[in-house]
């Protein structure tokens, strides 16, 4: 479809829910009270890992107004979305500081924190993994029944007796020959730690467990309804349609609400409490330390490249400190197995993608699922070869980035179609005013200043993470008044969803923006389903899905229309709120009098209710080769590319950004506005994670800073003075099989932020920087030790 | 954390203190209401008044999502005593529009998508008005220091700080 005949796609329009959220009038989980509803508190473990003794409630069950008092003996139960390996409650010992020993449900959270300070729990302290070594060594084990627990079989790879979730694996092409064919060969190592997702609304659950049934409903602040519904079925071992799950408008998730987290729990208190609606907020506390973050990793890795500078062969191990449970994590894992050397064409690579345990909070699904941590170490090791080949770092990254004809690491094929990462690369590198590098007369100059300026490129890549069979609908639903009502099961948690699916059914609907409005408060029994709200895909999938309830909607219309007409459905148009017949434009019919089926003069009725539908499941895709990961895993890739200029103080080392261009190819774009807040808030993000934040743990694995006082993100004074968004729309390398073109992108501005930010700082100070984040004290640090070498 | 009850500044106790009454001025009414000496502002709002857009992101004074105005001033209504607000004149987001309109202010954070999530946005436009009505002209570098204290982390804060520039800039058109 040509542009120009385009009313609703590419235009930037108000998100729909602007309105309610700036006066006040938006609900959220944690705004909602139900008649009779207990508050609940919890026991947090004080150990990272220890055995839990005894616990002796009998003091609490005292307190007037409590109602229920639950402790792992009452919840035999685990839970995970892909490995089942966290239990509701910690059960004969925890494995994290920070881990639910017991809970109190209570008539208000005055007497459910006052019997919780009553409960006693006798710990005897066990010996606790620290990290990822310590983990590998396997003297210690934080999960003695690995090998019993439920997985996807195939897709992930406990190992029996060790620490290690899952083991995944990518083989493709000869690498020993690869590194022979080698000029020259590098390797690095590098690491991030555990970074928090800060939602502003912290995880919080209601749930109703009605006591002569099995049925339960839940209200949520998850980001997959339908996930929960699943997996708090599995969980309890009920069916999946006992469960009820409502979410309403929600405080931000960036993956850390997907999956499944306080509601099974807090089920069982519901159950325990005869049936009362019991809700559990999170304290910010419990956001950092209780609720699980993005995992710390590590790269290894080792490259062999010719004199010309074309990459002969890698060797990669990413190694996840996933904390104590990695039901969520494993995937994590996964990802790098196709996605995990960054978007170059690398003839043979062996890559390792192991996902370990660790006594720590846990890790999940965090915006990126695993692509900040790669290719940080992947794109800061591309530079440091650049560097040792004396060649330009952007002529290095031109001739190694996947073009058309190569084939990814996992083997899949790229076509003209699947966008290009060069395209980015230029782009970014011309906003910046990429010459090269600085010299050392320039820095030398500069330095005199205190202050020296450098430039970074990097480049990023990202698919969807999920189930090959993931799968989305749309309901489309016309009043009376011509007006349709949308109904999908993806979560609007701020990233305009629902403005976008509206623009694409006024879109195909050819009505206004203003008769389209997409439902809010996702309920798992009215609305349909979709998988998890994750992995930048609902633009592409649900945009297919309602694209299609849409057409299906006209179909119907023209169907009762063509009867009303006297002609063949083929031969009716639609457009402004009518069927229309394409020659004799003045017979027509308003869609109005069609939506409830269409009455004759006489009385006589034809048709019904206009109702339709539209499905969308990803196709051709497969699992990994369990030996080699070669397969189709990735539905719609987006390529991207960062250029960042910064200014460095050589005595404080602060960094302080003056721009970063961020382009991606997106295909086509949808709502510009909405696009620009992603991208503005991702490349935000993504500073966080480069220049500030971090889980920092004591010796005894206690976490050291679980509040905004000493774990702060980025505020208003901490942003760049400029960012540039750039978006490839090229039809040539659009998306043919995405809605209008489109490719996802909610993930991908915070993904090599901190590459390009690494890079920025070597071109400043000739340091490389081979750990996050990069404040204040390591760059200065690091400064100072490199002036003390010289 | 958690040696059992050290994470409790999140939520309201009631002390079983004798109740104290509170008069003051809340979005332009007058109210009278009984609450516990220990209540912090911010429960007082959100679980006594029921004024919903008072959000609780922290509750220690870090994150700016309760902000409010208390005679004339932004405040975090979590680090507030309800009876300190004694006398005082306190606007709330719901306070903001006027006559079932919105006010500037709040159509340029829609006009500028200065929010995704919502959660921060009532406390944003409080530190935002309460800039806007002690500095209407004020430089980049002012509405970044005056919304310092409000976390957001959706945005990435640009379209926050072009929303505000532009009320200014229409708000003293709209003052001629």
């Amino acid at each position: 479809m040509r542009d120009q005949e385009l009313k609703h796609i590419g235009k930037p329009y108000n998100r729909k829910d602007g309105q309610e959220k700036v006066t006040g009038q938006a609900v959220y989980v944690h705004d909602m009270e139900l008649p009779g509803m207990l508050h609940a508190k919890c026991v947090h473990s004080p150990h990272a890992h220890a055995k839990i003794v005894s616990i002796d409630t009998s003091e609490a069950e005292k307190v007037p107004g409590v109602k229920a008092i639950v402790t792992g003996k009452d919840a035999p139960y685990r839970v995970g979305l892909y490995m089942v390996d966290k239990n509701l409650i910690a059960t004969d010992k925890v494995r994290y500081q920070g881990e639910i020993v017991a809970a109190v449900a209570a008539v208000d959270e005055t007497t459910a924190e006052r019997a919780v300070s009553l409960i006693k729990v006798d710990y005897e302290p066990l010996p606790i993994i620290h990290n990822v070594d310590e983990a590998l060594e396997g003297n210690i084990l934080v999960h003695e029944d690995l090998h019993t627990y439920e997985h996807m079989a195939g897709v992930f790879f406990p190992q029996k007796g060790t620490n290690i979730a899952s083991w995944n694996r990518t083989l493709k092409g000869d690498v020993k020959k690869g590194f022979e064919e080698a000029d020259f060969v590098l390797e690095d190592e590098f690491s991030v730690p555990a970074v928090a997702h800060v939602p502003m609304e912290t995880h919080v659950t209601i749930a109703k467990a009605d006591p002569y049934s099995d049925k339960v409903e839940i209200w949520s602040s998850g980001q997959s309804p339908f996930a929960i519904r699943q997996l708090l079925a599995k969980s309890l071992g009920i069916n999946k349609s006992d469960v009820h799950v409502t979410v309403p408008y929600i405080g931000g998730g960036f993956g850390g609400k997907a999956g499944i987290h306080l509601e099974p729990f807090v089920t069982i208190l519901s159950r325990a409490a005869k049936g009362r609606p019991v809700k559990l907020k999170a304290t910010r506390e419990e956001e950092f330390n209780l609720l699980p973050t993005r995992a710390g990793m590590r790269t290894r890795v080792k490259t062999g490249v010719k004199k010309d500078g074309s990459i002969t062969a890698m060797e990669i191990y990413h190694d996840w400190d996933s904390g104590a449970y990695a039901d969520y994590g494993v995937n994590v894992g996964k990802t790098a197995v196709y996605s995990g050397a960054g978007p170059y064409h690398v003839p043979n690579i062996e890559l390792h993608s192991r996902t370990i345990y660790t006594n720590k909070v846990f890790s999940t699904a965090y915006r990126g699922f695993g692509h900040l941590e790669t290719h940080w170490g992947i794109e800061r090791h591309m530079e440091r070869i650049a560097t040792e080949l004396g060649m330009d770092p952007f002529d290095f990254r031109m001739k190694n980035a996947l073009k058309p004809g190569d084939t990814t690491i996992s083997g899949e094929l790229v076509y003209k179609t699947t966008g290009s990462p060069t395209a980015c690369l230029e782009a970014v590198a011309k906003e910046i005013g990429w010459t090269g590098r600085k010299t050392e007369a320039e820095r030398a100059e500069e330095l005199k200043t205190g202050k020296i300026r450098g430039k970074g490129l990097a480049l990023l890549q990202k698919a969807p993470a999920m189930p090959s069979y993931t799968s989305t609908a749309a309901i489309m639903q016309m009043n009376e008044d011509g007006h349709v009502k949308v109904m999908i099961g993806a979560i609007d948690m701020g990233q305009g969803a629902n403005t976008v699916m509206a623009q694409i059914a006024a879109e195909e609907l050819k009505i206004p923006m203003d008769d389209v409005e997409v439902v809010w408060n996702v309920d798992t029994d009215k609305h349909p389903y979709d998988w998890n709200t994750v992995a930048s895909k609902y633009t592409f999938m649900g945009g297919n899905a309602v694209r299609k309830a849409a057409k299906n909607m006209i179909q119907q219309m023209k169907e009762v229309a063509a009867q009303v007409l006297r002609c063949h459905p083929d031969e009716l148009e639609h457009d402004n709120g009518v069927i229309y017949h394409v020659h004799h434009t003045h017979r027509q019919i308003p869609f109005k009098k069609l939506a409830m089926g269409y009455m004759y003069e006489n009385g006589n009725g034809i048709g019904g209710p206009v109702i339709a539908h539209g499905i969308y499941m990803a196709s051709g895709l497969t699992n990994p080769d369990p030996e080699t990961g070669q397969g189709r895993p990735g539905l719609v890739w987006t390529f991207g590319a960062h250029g960042v200029d910064l200014e460095v103080d050589v005595e404080t080392g602060e960094v302080h950004v003056l721009k970063i261009a961020s382009a991606f190819d997106i295909g086509k774009v949808i709502n510009k506005k909405l696009v620009d807040g992603q991208v503005l808030g991702g490349v935000i993000q993504g500073l966080g994670s480069a220049l500030i934040e971090g889980y920092k743990f004591s010796p005894d694995a206690k976490l050291l800073n679980p509040s905004f006082t000493d774990n702060k993100i980025p505020t208003a004074k901490d942003i760049p003075d400029q960012i540039v968004p750039i978006y490839i729309e090229d039809p040539e390398t659009a998306q043919v099989d995405g809605p209008y073109g489109a490719r996802g992108i909610g993930e991908h501005p915070m993904i090599s932020v901190p590459s390009a930010i690494g890079n920025a700082l070597y071109d400043a100070l000739e340091i490389d920087f081979y750990r996050l984040p990069l404040n204040p004290e390591s760059v200065a640090l690091a400064i100072a030790n490199a002036s003390k070498k010289q | 954390m958690c040696n059992h009850n050290g994470d409790s500044c999140f939520t309201y106790k009631d002390s079983g203190l004798t109740k104290i009454e509170l008069n003051c001025v809340i979005n332009g009414d007058k109210v009278c209401e009984l609450v516990d000496p220990t209540m912090t502002l911010l429960n007082f709002l959100h679980n006594q008044m029921k004024l919903f857009g008072v959000k609780e992101g922290c509750g220690e004074g870090e994150c700016g999502a309760c902000t409010i105005m208390m005679n004339g001033k932004a405040v975090n209504s979590c680090m507030i005593l309800a009876v300190e607000a004694e006398g005082a004149d306190i606007v709330t987001v719901e306070g903001l529009a006027k006559d079932g309109e919105l006010s500037t202010l709040q159509k340029e954070f829609v006009e500028f998508d200065a929010l995704q999530c919502g959660f921060c946005t009532p406390g944003m436009l409080m530190s935002s008005r309460a800039l806007l009505d002690q500095n209407p002209n004020p430089t980049v570098e002012e509405v970044k220091e005056a919304i310092a204290g409000n976390f957001c982390r959706c945005t990435g804060y640009f379209p926050i700080v072009d929303a505000i520039l532009s009320a200014a800039k229409k708000e003293k058109e709209e003052s001629k």
